[in-house]
């Protein structure tokens, strides 16, 4: 035990470096993954076959295809068939963002199709644009309900980022397995592993409450502060005015 | 389908105000119909309102009333027949042969500027402060200055009686209060008419009397051409001038709110409002 601690001791500037690899490709990879939620979410619900076709296509496509071999085709594959080499870190949010946009497409779908039909009739009445309808009257309620869904995702995606190691970025995960490996401290290590991916897990889980919790507080819905501490997943969410 | 509006029908509404005979009515449905599937809501109607009249819809669940405010305000498509609003078709566009095609969104749009609608369930904007509410589309879609659309917005909610909750949220307030600022809402874009499509119906029955009396004072203080759906006999007794009665997707009977409670002509009419009444 203790000599596990003295190598992770000098170790110590690796380790950092690889916890920083993994809180980079979490974040980037889940503002990709967002990013490419909202684009494939709302083409989804476009009136035009073709939008809605291509959104499908990419939707289906990288929901079918496993987060490994996309990021073996990433790292190994691309550069013989392109000629361009991306570093493992970028692969991995390439990946990442890919795959899990494609489940967050889902959510956003979801999330614009449960606001009350009534939410856009009066939306109409007011004579406002589709795109003023949407910016300003379903976005912002569809917005409350996905952010629960999206934190289930973005935990998820944290938790494929070990992955990192099989293209040989330096993550977290990566040099404590170094570490496993020069001290053959194998308990402590997974322990250790465990631990620090459930404070990073559990650290993006209250973010994202603190942000659901603004987001209804502009719904005018009171939520007490225990909210920020729940570590449930998707919920239904309540929003005033209209029931259908 | 595609004639010009006719001369106004003599039918029992036209009768109601003489001076109005001749006039162009500001609506005007024209063999409407509306089908979902194989089930007809509206077989074939005929009827227009004249400009500044107040016209109260009644008749059994299902008969079509909610469908013409729907058809009226855009949120439905006709299946067959044409709706004139003043002068203009509704939902078509004159093609080059001058024939009527359905209109895009654009031509909806420009259609839209002129009719308003208020809610059965309110359908407040519940990411929106009260205040928002009411500016939200006089700035947005009028462009009219935030400044003035606010000190609008204010005026309304005085005269609705809510100058107090310009800052809360409509989760804050009762049903009631909710349907007096969807009120306020459609007011502030200065609608020519305006649509209740059961404005009480869901509210609390202590809370009606206010409702009514607030859209009383708008029909008796404004020039506002009102389309209500109700089953508030004693505000259509009040507040119109004509009363029509649905059935099946057809007018059974039209006339003054007088002729209709105290001596309808038809058997139908008879059964309903003994029914409510």
């Amino acid at each position: 035990m203790s000599d596990f601690f003295s190598t992770l001791l000098d170790e110590l500037p690796q380790v950092g470096a690889g916890l920083w690899v993994t809180v980079q490709a979490t974040v980037l990879g889940s503002l990709l993954a967002l990013l490419l939620s909202f684009a494939l979410g709302l083409a989804a619900g476009s009136r035009l076959l073709l939008v809605r076709g291509v959104s499908r296509t990419v939707v289906e496509f990288f929901r079918g295809t496993s987060l490994y071999i996309q990021l073996f085709w990433l790292y190994y594959a691309m550069p013989q068939l392109t000629g361009y080499e991306l570093t493992p870190l970028l692969c991995g949010v390439v990946a990442f963002g890919l795959n899990y946009g494609a489940y967050g497409s889902e959510i956003v779908r979801g999330a614009i199709n449960s606001v009350p039909r009534a939410q856009y009739e009066a939306a109409v009445a007011l004579n406002m644009t589709p795109l003023h309808r949407m910016r300003k009257v379903i976005m912002p309620q569809a917005w409350v309900q996905m952010i629960p869904s999206f934190t289930n995702l973005l935990i998820q995606l944290l938790k494929c980022t070990p992955l990192l190691w099989l293209i040989s970025a330096a993550d977290f995960m990566t040099t404590i397995e170094h570490i496993r490996s020069l001290t053959g401290e194998t308990l402590t290590a997974y322990l250790l592993l465990l631990a620090v991916y459930f404070v990073l897990a559990y650290t993006l889980t209250l973010l994202m409450n603190l942000l659901e919790r603004s987001a209804k507080r502009r719904l005018g819905l009171h939520t007490g502060g225990r909210s920020l501490f729940r570590t449930r997943t998707a919920e239904a969410v309540t929003t005033a005015g209209g029931t259908r | 389908m595609a004639t010009e509006p006719a001369p106004l029908e003599k039918t029992a509404a036209a009768a109601v105000d003489p001076l109005h005979t001749g006039v162009e009515p500001l609506v005007r449905f024209d063999k409407v119909v509306k089908r979902y599937g194989d089930h007809v809501v509206l077989d074939e109607l005929d009827f227009s309102v004249r400009r500044g009249e107040h016209v109260t819809l009644i008749g059994p669940s299902g008969s079509g009333k909610t469908t013409i405010l729907r058809l009226l305000m855009t949120l439905e498509k006709v299946s067959d027949g044409v709706i004139w609003v003043d002068g203009s078709p509704l939902s078509h566009v004159r093609g080059p042969d001058g024939s009527l095609k359905p209109a895009g969104e654009k031509e909806l749009r420009r259609s839209r500027k002129k009719i308003g609608m208020v809610f059965q369930q309110f359908n407040l904007f519940p990411n929106m402060k009260v205040l928002q509410n009411i500016t939200e589309a006089p700035v947005n879609v009028l462009g009219m200055d935030k400044d003035e659309a606010e000190s609008r917005a204010r005026e309304l909610l005085d005269l609705v009686g809510l100058s107090g909750k310009v800052d809360a949220h409509p989760s804050q307030l009762s049903g009631g209060q909710q349907q007096r600022v969807a009120i306020a809402r459609a007011l502030a874009m200065r609608p020519e008419i305006l649509l209740l499509d059961e404005v009480t119906s869901a509210l609390d029955p202590e809370l009606v009397a206010g409702v009514l009396d607030l859209l009383s004072d708008i029909a008796r203080t404004t020039d506002i051409t009102m389309l209500c759906v109700t089953h508030e006999m004693n505000f259509a007794r009040d507040v119109s001038e004509t009363v029509l009665m649905f059935d099946a997707g057809r007018v059974v009977e039209s006339g003054s709110p007088e002729k209709i409670f105290t001596d309808p002509e038809h058997e139908r009419t008879r059964e309903f409002l003994n029914a409510v009444l």
